[in-house]
């Protein structure tokens, strides 16, 4: 077959746009939805929660995560000023039936809901060995619990300590931003379920996302920046005491 | 030819090591799922795996498709923003098939103290009560219309004893 250089300049841009959308792709289940036009992510407003534990059982019930496992789950903090260092941190059952009460003494009290940070340059992604875990083209990181093998690498590889075995499927779990909820259009379940609004879905890549605006114009952390994970869970108001 | 005279058995290995090629090309094919590697090194069909899973809370968006009169309620009062499935639960089989699945009312002595029992912990501004002292046992709903909580929204039926009060 011959092929002249006026096909071949014709064929290129052609194909181009063929590898294009394919690259762009669309989870089989929404065929409205393209990977490319999303980056998300979650930000967490420190000053809002006020750890009724609804965003942990709304996950466990989306997710049909395991009792005892969490995807998300809330940290009561107790800092007191002799002892920024070393705050005290409770967790009753993931915070899932909420907190004790908390009696006003001279340290400072406060709720951080923690989950899978989505980071850009995942730890837990690179350890795999099997490639079962990945960053998706939509800044979600994933597990194919097809590929898992269950050798708890990522678990961990994970800083945020956000990843477990599954204790009848012995493969690695953890939050999956809802995926299969944000690119049907809905939020996550811990977003829908917080009645303060202290979690939010946002999309980095929508011009239209409020986070954009928001982030200008507060004070924004990430968890552990130090290890250049690429953390995308923004903290707003967290505390320099939280680890 | 006289460099390759006796080269023979270089060939025969040679031989080998592209049948042996070969061979891992061909079990690759059978082995290595077809979307393994179209978007990086993993399954890309996991993703839509993924996607496929069955969703539990309708959204609140759902919600109001039939219940529209609870949102004129929610409105203009403090639980604007507080969504349906975060009292009434998990409500996407309701939604589906309203027959099927009817969600039972939440006890309100669960629900608001939840959320609204004074904790030291608890963001300041948050509106928190001691429930003992403040309903001196009563439901919350003698008062508070749980769409709508404001007192001007809803009459007291019953009279509250004053002792203690919101905190």
């Amino acid at each position: 077959m011959n092929i002249s250089r006026r096909q071949i300049l014709i064929l290129l841009p052609a194909a181009a746009v063929a590898w294009k959308s394919v690259l762009a792709g669309t989870p089989e289940a929404s065929p409205n939805y393209k990977m490319t036009d999303h980056w998300w992510s979650m930000l967490i407003d420190i000053p809002k929660c006020i750890g009724c534990g609804n965003c942990v059982r709304a996950c466990q019930t989306e997710n049909d995560v395991p009792d005892g496992f969490f995807r998300t789950w809330v940290e009561r903090y107790h800092v007191t000023d002799y002892h920024m260092e070393n705050p005290e941190v409770i967790s009753p059952d993931g915070g899932k039936e909420g907190f004790p009460v908390a009696v006003a003494d001279e340290g400072k009290y406060f709720f951080v809901p923690k989950m899978c940070n989505h980071c850009t340059d995942s730890p837990c992604t690179q350890v795999c060995p099997v490639g079962a875990t990945f960053t998706g083209p939509d800044g979600v990181v994933l597990i194919d619990p097809k590929y898992c093998l269950g050798c708890a690498y990522c678990v961990q590889a994970c800083p945020y300590g956000c990843r477990y075995i599954h204790p009848e499927k012995k493969v690695a779990d953890k939050c999956t931003l809802c995926y299969h909820r944000i690119t049907k259009g809905l939020t996550t379940a811990c977003c829908e379920a917080c009645p303060t609004g202290a979690r939010q879905l946002i999309d980095l890549k929508n011009p239209k996302d409020p986070i954009h605006e928001f982030l200008k114009t507060h004070d924004v952390q990430v968890l552990k920046p130090q290890m250049a994970t690429g953390a995308k869970a923004f903290y707003n108001g967290l505390d320099g005491s939280v680890r | 030819m006289s460099v390759f005279k006796d080269a023979g058995h270089l060939f025969r290995f040679a031989g080998l090591f592209v049948l042996a090629f070969i061979l891992f090309l061909v079990i690759r094919h059978f082995v290595v799922p077809k979307s393994f590697g179209q978007y990086g090194h993993y399954r890309a069909a996991s993703i839509g795996e993924i996607a496929a899973h069955q969703v539990k809370y309708a959204g609140h968006e759902t919600c109001e498709t039939c219940h529209a009169e609870v949102f004129d309620v929610k409105k203009d009062g403090k639980h604007a923003h507080v969504n349906c499935e975060a009292c009434h639960g998990a409500l996407a089989k309701h939604a589906d098939d309203p027959g099927a699945m009817t969600p039972t009312k939440p006890d309100t002595a669960v629900i608001c103290a939840r959320c609204h029992t004074a904790s030291a912990a608890k963001p300041k501004g948050f509106p928190q009560v001691v429930p003992a002292d403040h309903s001196t046992g009563l439901p919350c709903e003698t008062c508070h219309q749980p769409h709508n909580p404001g007192m001007d929204a809803a009459a007291p039926k019953a009279p509250v004893k004053a002792a203690g009060g919101a905190k």
